[in-house]
């Protein structure tokens, strides 16, 4: 099923309309995920759907849980109970490796980005699951190194032209402005061209001409590729217009869980939110 | 089983040694954040100093008043010189720094005071005393004693004096510790300078047992496994943890040895570190890391 | 699919054709060219006491070098794998006399490799500082072992190993020249593999885990199967390294000639030359080895020969060796390679200034 587009408006239209995404299949389902601590519950009873090709926002206030939830679908934390099921399979534990083999992508809060290593050689490194060379053949450069050289090459030169990061391919990433950060990471987890992306706060520290580029970002990533993006982000104004699907969690619980125009009308999401000055940023 | 009760028995003597040495890093490890590697030759250094004086003719509390000052002006050099300018950087170059001070220390110790094997008499004999089935070097007895007293006064100070609650807070929090006021600079000279009196006591009980000599240090390396079984942060776990290599070690060079006709002790702490290590990663009372991304 | 130019160029671990990369690859070819040239030109002394240890010891610096500046894995027991090097060379010459001299070479590498995958499991469970706890146990196991079971040593009463036939295609490498043609075609061959290994996707892999690792499993990386093969190939040329130690420099050696000293040695020659820079190793290696050989002039010299013993000149070794790794450590982390990068910058664009006017 082809996506439909995901432009401002038609976010709204497409989640509703009976061919848009709603109809998709699902491709991640956490069911009844709890999680917890040395005694601090951080998740508990959390089951949600992600559809394929849709945009799914995760937010809530903060500490209620989102960025644990992401680490609990990359297989970084293990939950104490529930399942995933993704792309048809299910786990009950998923190593970080596995995740990616799998086609889950992640950016990172702050960036993690390799500083001795140049933008190029970060982006490449998210081909690290692809490769199908021993490390034989990539110390003595034989076999089918040259030609998996040439096709990493290649996927890479495809993200960072989408991305706009030609100028900076080569220099070291601990020189590029935090914005230019921001896109390599999500560079590295393009190039895998992953079937879902996880991404957390990909708009944090940044101003409203930077959020709305990188809105545009999103949602052609979206569009154009078919990606399925889950994202967790606090600006509700961006929220609104680029989510397909909302999913609120509070103090590790789901809250509500719909379209973006369900969820802010629901009293449960505007009592979590009571007090809190949402949209200044 | 008599035999058995025995090598354990010394084992677990050798354990105190082992426990004495392992507070020293404890401290340091607590207040500092640093592993310090030097800690090894500080026992070198004190024996030596002590011994130097000794023979100089200089009477008990002479040389050990001396050895102490000699100690706390290490400590105001290294904090000065070295974990001032290092103050930031990451674990690992810190210990490589001690390894480099723990250089330093020996070569500076031997250039001044000879590389000689002294011999160190604390005036007690070594005689063994007969304690039911068991027959008990005197002497171990002694240091035994000796790790007790020691204990009890660290703790007593870590816990009632001002100091001492200054020096936990810094273990636990060191930005916190000084937005209240506690001066790290302080805090660091009076800690190596404990640390140097904990060096002074194992120094003055190892060398008095096996000569005061350059075998001193890589005896003091038996810590490392020490503290990994026991935790790094944790005084009771080095103590804990000192006694169960003494003791194991002691066990396996017994039972072990003949089967592989030499010692296994100048190994066999570690491979026990490395099992405890894959069971338990934070040692047996240390405390466990979540990392976050 | 058409390939950027600027792509295909290279990455920063090789960063693009720029002037200073230019010439730092022209002095690298230079330097290993002067290198294989020297015996021509040198007496017996300079080869068997400088240049022979110097290569061996940055080679055994390169292998620490991957493991500690590439995949950040602190080891404090290359030594050990150079004694394996050494001990299981000396057996297969001995015990299978058929096998070339180059083969000996790999097959005693490769089981030092093996041994040190074995010893780099921990590594699965535990990290840094632990780690370099448990190398640490490698190192006085295989010192253990080596002194405890004559085996090793053909029951020579002295526990000592020498080199029962060095030749390769019937030449006899036993000279000075001969040995020194084997350590420097060795050494050009390692450090070859070592840029090529570097600058391919496990150079890569390896500095990622090192800077941020839960990222690194994250993205996809294999990390544990990345820091096990750092582990082996770290041995593999510690081992090769241990073989021209043992062979080419003493001669004859024993367990004590790769002890914990030893390690700790080579710990300093990558601090000191710089970490993440082979030619650094080298210049590590070039400043351990020329220090002794200092000090013992300056002795003589001074005319103090007769009142310092060797004990003296050890222990000032010790100190300068700490003192040299406390000041790299505050003054210039990245070690005397990039000292001496900055020293040559600024003296050439000093002479441009100068012959610009």
């Amino acid at each position: 099923m082809r996506p439909p587009s995901s432009t401002a408006s038609g976010a709204f239209i497409a989640a509703s309309s009976p061919n848009g995404i709603g109809s998709n299949e699902v491709l991640l389902e956490t069911k009844n995920i709890s999680l917890a601590f040395k005694g601090v519950t951080a998740l508990s009873g959390v089951t949600f759907d992600v559809r394929k090709s849709e945009i799914c926002a995760l937010i809530g206030p903060n500490g209620a849980g989102k960025s644990s939830l992401l680490n609990v679908i990359n297989g970084i934390y293990r939950a104490q109970s529930g399942e995933i099921v993704f792309d048809g399979r299910h786990f009950r534990k998923m190593t970080p490796i596995d995740a990616a083999r799998r086609g889950i992508g992640r950016t990172f809060q702050h960036n993690e980005l390799s500083p001795r290593l140049s933008a190029l050689d970060n982006v490449l490194t998210g081909l690290a699951s692809r490769g199908k060379t021993t490390s034989c053949e990539n110390a003595f450069r034989i076999g089918r190194d040259r030609a998996e050289r040439q096709h990493f090459l290649a996927l890479a030169e495809k993200v960072v032209a989408f991305l706009g990061l030609q100028k900076h391919v080569h220099k070291s990433v601990s020189t590029l402005p935090y914005g230019i950060q921001k896109r390599v990471d999500l560079a590295r987890a393009l190039v895998s061209e992953p079937k879902l992306l996880l991404l957390d706060e990909p708009m944090a520290g940044m101003n409203q001409d930077e959020k709305q580029d990188m809105r545009g970002i999103v949602s052609e990533v979206n569009s154009r590729f078919g990606t399925t993006i889950v994202l967790i982000e606090h600006d509700i104004g961006i929220v609104m217009q680029l989510a397909h699907h909302i999913v609120v969690l509070d103090y590790g619980r789901k809250i509500a869980d719909g379209t973006p125009e369900q969820v802010r009308n629901n009293a449960d999401v505007i009592k979590a939110y009571l007090g809190e000055n949402y949209g200044r940023d | 089983m008599d035999l058995f009760l025995q090598t354990l028995v010394a084992g677990l003597l050798a354990g105190v040694m082992y426990s004495s040495v392992a507070l020293g890093f404890v401290l340091i490890y607590q207040a500092s954040g640093v592993f310090n590697f030097a800690q090894g030759s500080m026992v070198l250094l004190t024996a030596l100093t002590y011994v130097s004086f000794v023979e100089t003719g200089a009477p008990f509390w002479l040389a050990l008043l001396a050895v102490l000052a000699v100690m706390v002006v290490c400590a105001v050099f290294i904090e000065r010189l070295i974990l001032r300018p290092l103050a930031n950087r990451n674990p690992m170059v810190l210990f490589v720094a001690t390894l480099g001070l723990s250089y330093i220390i020996q070569g500076a110790a031997q250039l001044a005071m000879g590389t000689d094997v002294h011999m160190l008499d604390l005036g007690i004999a070594d005689d063994s005393v007969q304690i039911g089935n068991l027959s008990l070097s005197k002497f171990d007895l002694f240091a035994t004693a000796t790790a007790i007293v020691l204990v009890a006064v660290i703790s007593f100070v870590f816990n009632r004096t001002r100091i001492g609650i200054s020096l936990r807070a810094v273990a636990d929090d060191v930005v916190a510790a000084q937005s209240i006021g506690i001066q790290l600079p302080r805090i660091w000279r009076i800690v190596w300078s404990v640390a140097g009196f904990v060096a002074l006591a194992a120094g003055l009980l190892w060398g008095a047992r096996q000569g005061v000599q350059f075998s001193l240090t890589l005896s003091a390396l038996k810590a490392l496994p020490v503290l990994i079984i026991g935790g790094f942060s944790s005084m009771p776990g080095a103590i804990i943890a000192g006694l169960l290599v003494g003791a194991t070690e002691s066990l396996a060079d017994f039972y072990l040895g003949p089967l592989v006709q030499g010692s296994v002790s100048t190994w066999f702490a570690y491979i026990l570190a490395l099992l405890f290590l894959l069971i338990r990663p934070t040692g047996l009372f240390g405390e466990r890391a979540i990392e976050r991304v | 699919m058409e390939i950027e130019p600027s792509l295909a160029a290279g990455t920063a671990v090789v960063p693009p054709r720029s002037r200073s990369e230019i010439l730092k690859r022209s002095a690298i070819v230079a330097l290993a060219v002067a290198a294989s040239l020297a015996p021509l030109g040198l007496s017996d002394y300079w080869i068997n006491s400088i240049l022979i240890p110097m290569l061996a010891m940055g080679l055994a610096g390169v292998g620490l070098n991957l493991l500690m500046g590439y995949a950040g894995c602190v080891s404090l027991g290359s030594a050990a794998f150079m004694a394996v090097g050494a001990f299981a060379a000396y057996n297969l010459l001995l015990r299978l006399p058929v096998l070339p001299l180059p083969v000996v070479m790999i097959l005693a590498g490769l089981i030092a490799a093996a041994v040190g995958v074995l010893f780099g499991l921990p590594s699965l469970r535990i990290k840094g500082f632990y780690l370099a706890a448990s190398t640490l146990g490698a190192q006085f196991f295989i010192e253990w072992l080596f002194t405890n079971f004559p085996w090793f040593c053909n029951y020579n009463l002295s526990l000592v190993i020498t080199a029962p036939r060095l030749q390769f295609f019937g030449w006899n490498l036993r000279s000075p020249q001969g040995r020194y043609l084997m350590v420097i075609v060795t050494t050009l061959s390692l450090v070859t593999l070592a840029y090529s290994i570097i600058r391919s996707r496990i150079g890569r892999e390896w500095i990622a885990i090192s800077d941020k690792e839960t990222a690194a499993n994250i993205i996809g990386i294999n990390v544990g199967s990345r820091r096990l093969l750092a582990f082996a190939v770290s041995s593999f040329y510690c081992a090769i390294a241990g073989i021209l130690w043992g062979f080419c420099y003493l001669q004859t050696s024993n367990a004590f000639s790769f002890n914990l000293d030893k390690s700790f040695t080579i710990l300093f020659i990558v601090i000191i030359g710089g970490t993440a820079s082979i030619l650094g190793n080298f210049i590590g290696a070039a400043f351990i080895v020329l220090t002794p050989i200092f000090l013992d002039l300056a002795v003589a010299r001074l005319g103090l020969t007769d009142y310092v013993n060797i004990g003296v000149t050890t222990n000032l070794q010790r100190v300068l060796f700490g003192v040299m790794i406390i000041y790299i450590l505050i003054k210039e982390p990245n070690g005397l390679y990039r000292l001496l990068q900055r020293v040559v910058t600024s003296l050439f664009s000093q002479y441009r200034r100068s012959s610009a006017v």
